[in-house]
């Protein structure tokens, strides 16, 4: 390579496009350097700066669309990045995940007397990893960004160190996702080495970029190396979305993380895994559909049904809200699946994301209230009475599990109904009974919960045993917090009842 | 948007704000709390007399009065607020209205604890009620009804009844999959129109001039039927509503038997059996069985009850299987009869649920067994209870009688087997409708009661209970005697979309009926057969 490819290469690196996540780092390292310069009572300083700075940050990016969302797709650093509407829609998303992130950790590590500054420093760098790995455009870089957010999520899983739960959580993590990561990175070299061998036809220079493979794929779409590559590759992704048959550690792990990252986890991850597939089967895998489109069905009908027949029983609400979105990736899955044939369902994936960020991030913030000292023990039963002890948080926790379970008028139910019509105008009419059947499932779970919360509970006038429980735990809740949980709230209920949301996301 | 147009809309949006008003605003005093929610029960009754007078005059938009159309931003799916009333959406809109006042009232005067969160709940299934009738957008209709039903689920749950906890779970997944299911009967039906709306107008113009094959029709068919069945309790799906409507508070039980139970045989008569014709022949015959099982076997089945609220809750599931062998006829006289006889029976039910809390109140027990003597101490509950039973079998004079009639004499051109079988029906119903009388009203009171009421003297209906029964009586006894009220509205929206029989037929037909039907000729609701009211009236009387 002489200097001329290096300078063209080098007039494509726009760092302007890479702002906020460049921000992000910053903001992380700053909060690094708080930690060395102040003393140990500032501490809440370093808190505030982080969440007031991540909230900068949506402002400012809210102020540089005042011109308009970007609505064209742009290509940078000679095609390791590629900017659509949509990635721009994760970022932000993103961005509000890391945020609300913060928010319950400032709540969670003050309960659990834990060190802050790494929790939101890590949280940020591994927001930054999820955003870089939705705009990428090639698998080295797509590598990189996926392993910057699974090395940060081995840490911050087993962040609660003394607890045994979270060490194992941490170790069952680390294994697996190794595992998994060995698997992606498998399949990108099978992928690399058939698309750049000479005798096979429409053989490609870059055999890592995705446009490039995308070409390579669709004039040899059935030759089994490029279908085992591809297969693996997805399954290093289905394990970051916990789609069957990935999703065995999704209990142990959720249960055991601390509470913020069991929420970072269920949200941002899934949906950084989720996007990503849908990008890789409608990219580079494009070619493939005939194979992809009944196998990606198969996962996802086994993902819904697994995720719903397993949290059926389930009496811990951490593995229950693991174990039910493993129903919801399932769900997300048949967004997927349609989205091949389907241009807008990209959109309605996006949109049940969001809504699935808002409804979640209030359960868990609720859970993080009603949870005792040991975060681990969390049992459906200790939400008994919950609507006279605190009838806010029971509210907060009423309208996120029914907009979970996608009742209207609630966004989830209009997500839901996006991916469904999706799905029908794909004709997936296979994936819409096992969709369902889980929904009707899920209600058993979901509205256990809900009952368990807010109707009362008989008891006899003697008895004096979860009584006790409650008074030992009086369940404070600051204004901060009241205004965050009303607000997600409050914006599950108007997305259901004005979803112009929506209209915007589709125009896009 | 006119006048009229915007009232649609404010008999909609006012119980509903006042439900969020109650909700949001804690530690309101009594009188405001009575007042919001007064206003909230009365003002879509107010405003539905007012547009059925307003009915005739009223502009047309594709069949629709006072049509309006609101973007909410669903606009790239076809998905508008688009509101309206049809002579089918009509008497359901009335309904909903009455039961609505009636079942308020019985609230306010409730002593259920917690009330103003109880109030502001009743209020948000009144204003999904009203909005559920008044949508032309076949979205809107389906999310209005999910709105009403969530209250129930709530109100079972905390000021149910006996076994109300898993009576509510229950409840909620059984009617979940019931809407499930016409959801995606609703969206399949949208896809596969492939017009990109949801306007149950545009959907019809264009299956109009473009019908989908048959086997699309019969499986779209397929998923409604089964989804609204489901939720109007359809045999065999029907066992969550004996249990639901036991263990529910009396306004709620009044508010879903009476009126959100119609929901799903209002989409079979709006939406499914107009735009699928072919899929509606497919399924006609197991859906005749179907309907029988719910006539002849739950009828057996309320005759063993000796619960007064389950035998309620199972003849109003029973008296479904009329309504959809009313549909099954698939012409203009029987599908009229449904409409007519889910108003009727939608008063019939409300007024039982309302007078049996009463006599709970005055007896302490749902055992009819141990009830008796009732008659001599409370003559006005009494009489309420035995006219409500009369309505609720259906003998004339009562709007129910016009309903089962019409279905009656074109299910004798349907199938005349089907109709010996409906017959029996009858008699079932009569037997556990006056043997329940018997039971609570005469007769001697057990010991056990006798000892209670040396201590609490029964009271003679309340001022409340009366209010409101006589709202619910009156509603039957005014269809009872004049069914053209409604019936030519309801034939002038049918017609179209359903064979009208020539009228030698129906004089056969009701000649051959003669001895069920005393004698009388007048088809009141194919209004092609002019009658004379007045004469209807004495007959009836």
């Amino acid at each position: 390579m002489n200097l001329e490819v290096f300078k063209t290469i080098a007039d494509s690196n726009h760092w302007g496009l890479l702002l906020p996540e460049i921000y992000l780092v910053g903001l992380a390292l700053v909060l690094l350097v708080f930690e060395m310069l102040f003393k140990r009572q500032d501490l809440l300083l370093i808190v505030r700066v982080a969440i007031w700075g991540q909230v900068l940050l949506l402002g400012l990016i809210a102020l540089s669309y005042i011109e308009g969302f970007p609505t064209g797709t742009t290509e940078a650093f000679s095609g390791l990045l590629l900017q659509t509407p949509a990635t721009e829609v994760m970022r932000i998303f993103f961005i509000s995940g890391s945020l609300l992130v913060s928010f319950l950790g400032m709540t969670y590590l003050k309960k659990q007397d834990l060190p802050r500054t790494e929790f939101l420093s890590i949280t940020m760098l591994v927001t930054v990893g999820m955003m870089i790995l939705v705009q990428s455009s090639q698998f080295v870089l797509f590598f990189v960004a996926l392993e910057t957010v699974t090395v940060g999520f081995y840490v911050l899983v087993a962040y609660c160190r003394r607890s045994p739960f979270s060490l194992e959580a941490g170790l069952k993590f680390l294994i697996l996702g190794a595992l998994s990561s060995a698997i992606l990175l498998f399949g990108i070299v099978f992928l690399y080495g058939v698309a750049g061998n000479p005798s096979l036809p429409g053989h490609v220079s870059d055999s890592l970029s995705f446009s490039q493979l995308a070409s390579f794929i669709a004039q040899n779409p059935s030759n089994p190396m490029v279908l085992v590559g591809a297969s693996l590759v997805l399954a290093g992704v289905a394990f970051k979305v916990g789609a069957f048959p990935f999703q065995i550690w999704i209990p142990d792990v959720y249960q055991g993380a601390p509470t913020p990252v069991t929420a970072f986890l269920a949200v941002s991850s899934k949906a950084a895994g989720v996007f990503v597939l849908m990008s890789l089967v409608r990219g580079p895998f494009a070619a493939l559909d005939s194979f992809l489109v009944p196998l990606l069905s198969t996962v996802a009908v086994l993902t819904i049904l697994f995720g719903n027949f397993t949290a059926l029983p389930q009496r811990n609400v951490k593995r229950l809200m693991g174990l039910s979105g493993i129903a919801h990736a399932g769900y997300l899955l048949i967004g997927v699946v349609a989205s091949m044939t389907v241009d807008w369902a990209v959109y309605a994936v996006v949109f049940y994301l969001i809504t699935y960020l808002l409804a979640s991030f209030g359960v868990f913030g609720v859970m993080i209230h009603v949870a005792g000292d040991d975060d681990s023990d969390q049992e459906v039963d200790h939400y008994e009475d919950l609507g006279q002890r605190q009838p806010f948080l029971a509210g907060v926790l009423t309208i996120g599990l029914a907009s979970l379970a996608g009742i209207p008028p609630l966004g989830g139910f209009i997500g839901k109904l996006l991916l469904f019509i999706a799905a029908f105008q794909a004709g997936l009419y296979g994936l819409l009974a096992a969709a369902i059947i889980g929904v009707v499932l899920s209600i058993y779970y979901y509205f256990g919960w809900i009952r368990e919360a807010v109707f009362r509970v008989w008891r006899s006038p003697e008895g004096n045993g979860s009584n006790s429980q409650a008074e030992a735990h009086p369940i404070s809740v600051t204004r901060v917090e009241t205004v965050t949980l009303g607000g997600l709230t409050a914006l599950t209920i108007a997305i259901g009842l004005f979803p112009t949301l929506v209209d915007c996301l589709m125009g896009l | 948007m006119d006048f009229d147009s915007t009232l649609l809309l404010l008999a909609i949006l006012i119980p509903l704000f006042g439900g969020l008003t109650l909700l949001g605003f804690r530690n309101l005093s009594t009188s405001v709390v009575r007042l919001v929610a007064l206003t909230g029960f009365t003002v879509p009754l107010l405003i539905a007399v007012w547009l059925y007078f307003m009915f005739v005059g009223a502009e047309q938009v594709d069949g629709y009065r006072f049509f309006t159309e609101l973007d909410t931003g669903l606009s790239f799916f076809g998905i508008n607020l688009t509101l309206g009333l049809n002579g089918i959406s009509l008497p359901l809109f009335f309904l909903a209205g009455i039961v609505g006042l009636a079942a308020g009232i019985q609230a306010l005067n409730s002593d259920a604890g917690r009330r103003q969160l109880y109030l502001s709940l009743l209020l948000i299934m009144q204003g999904g009620l009203m909005g559920t009738f008044a949508s032309v957008d076949i979205f809107f209709f389906y999310f209005f009804h999910e709105l009403a039903l969530i209250p129930t689920f709530v109100m079972i749950g905390i000021w149910g009844g006996f076994g109300r906890r898993s009576a509510a779970i229950e409840m909620t997944i059984y009617l979940t999959l019931g809407a499930m299911l016409s959801l995606l009967g609703l969206i399949l039906l949208y896809s596969a129109s492939g017009i990109d709306s949801f306007n149950l107008i545009a959907i019809r113009e264009y299956l109009a001039s473009q019908p989908l094959s048959e086997t699309v029709q019969s499986n779209i068919f397929g998923l409604l039927l089964f989804g609204f069945g489901i939720l109007v309790s359809l045999f065999p799906f029907h066992s969550w509503a004996p249990r639901g409507y036991a263990a529910a508070p009396t306004a709620a039980a009044m508010l879903h038997a009476g009126v959100l139970k119609k929901f799903g045989l209002y989409g079979l008569v709006q939406i499914a059996y107009p735009l699928l014709p072919q899929g509606a022949e497919h399924w006609g015959t197991l859906l005749m069985w179907l309907a029988l099982g719910n006539v002849v076997i739950i009828g057996l089945i309320t005759m063993a009850q000796r619960d007064l609220k389950q035998m309620v809750g199972y003849s109003s599931v029973m008296h479904m299987g009329y309504c959809f062998l009313g549909l099954v006829t698939f012409d203009a006289i029987g599908v009229g009869g449904a409409v007519i006889l889910m108003f009727g029976h939608g008063l019939s039910v409300a007024l039982l649920f309302l007078l049996s809390t009463a006599v709970f109140h005055r007896t302490q027990t749902y055992d009819m067994k141990e009830m008796g003597g009732l008659a001599t101490r409370t003559p006005i509950l009494a009489g309420m209870f035995v006219a409500a039973t009369f309505a609720s079998i259906g003998l004339p004079g009562f709007a129910n009688f016009w309903g089962e009639f019409a279905i009656f004499v074109s299910l004798w051109n349907y199938n005349p087997w089907a109709l010996v079988a409906a017959a029996t029906g009858i008699i079932i119903s009569a037997i556990y409708g006056l043997r329940a009388v018997a039971w609570i009203f005469f007769g001697k009171p057990s010991e056990a009661l006798e000892e209670h009421w040396k201590e609490n003297k029964p009271f003679e209906l309340r001022q409340g209970e009366r209010l409101s029964a006589t709202l619910l009586f009156s509603g039957l006894l005014i269809v009872g005697f004049f069914p053209r009220i409604f019936s030519d509205y309801v034939d002038m929206d049918l017609t179209p979309y359903f064979s009208s029989e020539p009228p030698a037929v129906v004089e056969t037909a009701s000649a051959a009926e003669l001895e069920s039907a005393e004698g009388s000729q007048g088809i009141l609701v194919a209004g092609s057969t002019p009658i004379d009211l007045s004469a209807k009236g004495e007959v009836a009387r």
